[in-house]
């Protein structure tokens, strides 16, 4: 009864890229959520161009021939089912994923799967609008925190978890970087005094956007500034989205793969996850605001995109030639 | 309530007039211990809007778990549920005795028939079944001739296709002895009622359905290479955007053994290998759920992008085991549907427990005269290939088509075959019009390794239309549940 069974490859990735999906399409909701807050009037088209700039979408949007609306950029993410990066096409390869690995699965999570799969193909025009966005937000969030609850609760814990985890983690630091990026992107104007209340709100914005809100505020110092926001998303130890920590579960669910399932093929990953947590903790958070957050933020996301291709290359790879539809469309990270 | 009650104006049955058609539920069966009427009259207390209510809340669950075939069309994929009638389909045991002996006998037949063709040749040069028919046929594989199979056994999975006339004998329609599906409804429309009907089934003593799993297991590993200690069995499948995927799933899913693709597996110096996150894994037997054409394009379709490179040469060093065999298809065709009751005769010196629907074999000169005298009640089957081309079913017929099909059969009588219309029975089923009579057949699921298991019961088909014969999930066909009762001899009252 206790023999180890192995994993097939292709399991292996369509767990570790159905939890990625899914991560993001938590994520898309959150950035959604902050981004409609950011709205000031009459510049709103600004943060929705930001929205699009986070998520390096330039070119894709570009091609829907759009303005850069409110609405436009809304029904980018929310129902145009074409642009690969959005919450309907997410949540479509999450499912595509999920069906391979049927039988893998809790029939629990393929359930709640199909059911929040149908529910997100039926959003309508008008809850994109005012208010509605936010309760909408807030379901597409739900349904994924059900699907991590269902998925904590039933799925079996061999090597496919550390995998399906793998996925999750890497997804979580890379839209924490953009959460956080999405301040490069929106000036505040005005003097130094109304710029820093400015900034600040809409830096408890991009903390409530990652529900970090209250947990900052336990750890944060009295006259809290900006720096310590970055500093707490960046490097914070408890925080389940921080950066930092999500490299360090990283590292274990790596480790476990190495020393409890025996599989070779973790020796580069670790190394690049060694040096994700160094280039973190080597520098206070002032050299990296001084040095530039955004460049800053862009390496990390450099650093996660070459991690899950060695991850890769080490245990998905060996399923099927390269040169396949599905691999190329699940590599763009 | 009293049980046999129809007086009540809300009865749900009171509609209800099965007319010249055997009913699986209505008809008396003194050996049923009761069940039927109990049954009937649970319905009754449950109401047609409630039954209506709660027949719908099951097909969701359904959807909602994916329990789903594929059907595609141009460039749309949709996935449909097999609709599911709540109202039961009950076998008695006496009835299911009669089906599960006859089944063995058919399959052990069926595996006697293959070995012999595929070796010694003794039938078709003892002239029981005409040689062109087997060696001639598209689905006889040369590439079998000659080579071993543990246990004799070349079907290890078949599905024989039973229907019932209006005084209720059982007739083999169909055998399929390929890769034949529909046990995954079987098991899922018992946990079904079971959730969704509960006060129906409650107190039924029936035989349970899950254990077709293991059974299957068993009967893999039963049959991998000889000196494999602890054989790796795998569920070869197409792949998600095949109309089964579900029921592949669920095998797989109920043997506990990887559902693999064609491009998990790989073949390096004639063993079989799967490729796993730690490397190669050796794989000793493959239920495989795709055709013969499609294992290997080395042998067979070189276009196929299912199979495995070098399968076929790996199996025939006797590397790995392949369930069902290659080449079982010259087995189930209906040129040799025709022999099965002489087949049956010649190896086993036995009737068919379970008789074929009486076939007029129009090669042989006796069935081409009594088939062109009787045309206007016969249907007339090519024996070719099927899919139903080419039928031409007497009473529904045209006089020129009658008279096309005479001319056809004048022609070349050896491309046919014809039968007498079968009046399949019924049973009551929900529809918009309320509780109906709807045509059905039963598809029970042999599993054979050692020795052969039949699953209690089957697949239930029922062609939801009024009127219709065809139960095909493909044209909206719909399915029940199959109770098969246990009596004394089981070792439970049918109470």
């Amino acid at each position: 009864m206790n023999r180890e069974t192995p994993l097939l490859a292709r399991y292996a990735e369509g767990l570790f890229w159905m939890a990625r999906y899914l991560e993001r399409v938590e994520n898309l909701a959150r950035l959604l959520d902050v981004t409609q807050t950011f709205e000031s009037p009459g510049r709103e088209t600004e943060s929705w161009m930001a929205m699009i700039r986070i998520n390096a979408d330039e070119e894709g949007f570009a091609k829907t021939g759009l303005a850069v609306t409110a609405d436009n950029v809304k029904r980018f993410y929310l129902t145009d089912r074409t642009n690969p990066t959005g919450i309907p096409a997410s949540l479509e390869a999450a499912r595509t994923n999920a069906r391979t690995l049927r039988p893998l699965i809790s029939t629990e999570m393929w359930m709640q799967m199909n059911v929040f799969h149908r529910d997100m193909l039926a959003i309508q025009e008008d809850e994109l609008q005012g208010d509605k966005l936010s309760r909408l937000c807030s379901r597409i969030k739900e349904g994924v925190q059900a699907h991590t609850g269902i998925t904590e609760g039933t799925f079996f814990r061999d090597q496919g978890w550390d995998f399906y985890q793998l996925g999750r983690l890497i997804e979580r630091a890379d839209q924490t970087t953009r959460l956080l990026d999405i301040r490069y992107h929106l000036l505040v104007p005005g003097g130094a005094e109304e710029r820093l209340a400015a900034e600040l709100t809409q830096w408890g914005g991009v903390l409530r956007a990652a529900a970090g809100y209250h947990a900052f505020r336990r750890v944060a110092p009295a006259g809290f500034t900006p720096a310590d926001v970055v500093s707490f998303l960046l490097h914070d130890n408890s925080f389940p989205r921080s950066v930092a920590l999500c490299v360090e579960m990283m590292e274990e669910h790596l480790g476990k793969l190495r020393s409890r399932y025996g599989l070779r093929g973790t020796v580069s990953a670790l190394e690049r996850v060694e040096e994700l947590r160094a280039g973190l903790r080597g520098r206070p958070v002032e050299k990296i605001i001084a040095g530039g957050l955004h460049n800053f933020l862009d390496g990390v996301q450099r650093d996660l995109i070459i991690l899950a291709a060695e991850i890769g290359t080490a245990f998905f790879r060996d399923w099927r030639p390269l040169a396949e539809g599905q691999m190329q469309s699940q590599s763009q990270a | 309530m009293p049980i046999h009650s129809t007086e009540t104006p809300s009865d749900p049955f009171a509609a209800y007039h099965p007319g010249p058609y055997f009913c699986e539920l209505t008809r008396t069966r003194a050996e049923d211990g009761g069940a039927a009427a109990r049954v009937r009259s649970r319905i009754q207390a449950i109401g047609l809007d409630a039954l209506r209510a709660r027949a719908a809340a099951a097909e969701n669950d359904l959807i909602n778990l994916g329990i789903t075939f594929t059907i595609y069309s141009d460039s749309t994929a949709i996935d449909r549920i097999l609709p599911f009638d709540c109202i039961p389909r009950i076998l008695t045991a006496p009835e299911w005795r009669q089906i599960e002996a006859g089944v063995k006998q058919r399959v052990a037949a069926l595996n006697l028939f293959l070995h012999d063709i595929y070796h010694g040749r003794k039938i078709t040069k003892d002239g029981v079944v005409p040689a062109d028919l087997v060696y001639g046929n598209a689905n006889y594989r040369p590439e079998m001739e000659g080579f071993p199979v543990r246990f004799g056994t070349y079907v290890h999975i078949c599905g024989t296709d039973i229907v019932r006339d209006e005084n209720g004998a059982f007739l083999v329609l169909e055998d399929n002895a390929r890769t034949p599906s529909g046990v995954s409804y079987v098991v899922e429309n018992r946990h079904l009622m079971s959730r969704a009907f509960p006060d129906i089934l409650a107190g039924m003593k029936l035989h349970p359905v899950d254990d077709y799993g293991r059974r299957l297991l068993t009967a893999m590993c039963d049959i991998a290479p000889e000196g494999v200690d602890d054989p790796q069995v795998v569920l070869l499948s197409p792949g998600i955007y095949n109309s089964a995927y579900f029921e592949h799933v669920f095998l797989a899913r109920e043997m506990g053994v990887p559902l693999v693709e064609g491009a998990d597996l790989v073949v390096e110096r004639d063993r079989v290998f799967m490729r796993t996150t730690s490397g190669h894994k050796a794989v000793h037997t493959i239920y495989r759920r795709i055709g013969d054409d499609f294992l290997d394009p080395t042998v067979f379709r070189p276009d196929s992008m299912l199979g495995v490179p070098g399968l076929i040469g790996a199996w025939r060093k006797g590397n790995v085991t392949l369930a069902n065999a290659v080449g079982t298809g010259v087995a189930d065709d209906k040129a040799i549907y025709a022999y099965m009751p002489r087949i049956i005769k010649y190896y086993l010196g036995e009737d068919a427990i379970l008789p074929n629907v009486q076939t007029n074999i129009c090669r042989e000169g006796e069935g081409l005269d009594y088939t062109l005298a009787n045309l206007e009640k016969l249907v007339v089957k090519p024996v070719g290939e099927s899919g139903g081309y080419g039928i031409t079913i007497g009473p529904r017929a045209t006089k020129a088509e009658i008279e096309a099909a005479r001319a056809s059969l004048i022609a070349d009588p050896s491309n046919w075959i014809s039968q007498p219309v079968i009046n399949l029975s019924v049973a009551p089923t929900l529809t918009e019009a309320g509780i109906q009579p709807r045509h059905l057949d039963l598809r029970p699921f042999a599993v054979t390794g050692r020795d052969t298991w039949v699953l209690p019961g089957g697949l239930s088909r029922v062609a939801m239309k009024e009127g219709s014969l065809v139960v095909n999930s493909s044209q909206g066909g719909g399915s029940k549940d199959t109770w098969v009762l246990m009596d004394e001899q089981d070792g439970g009252a049918a109470q």
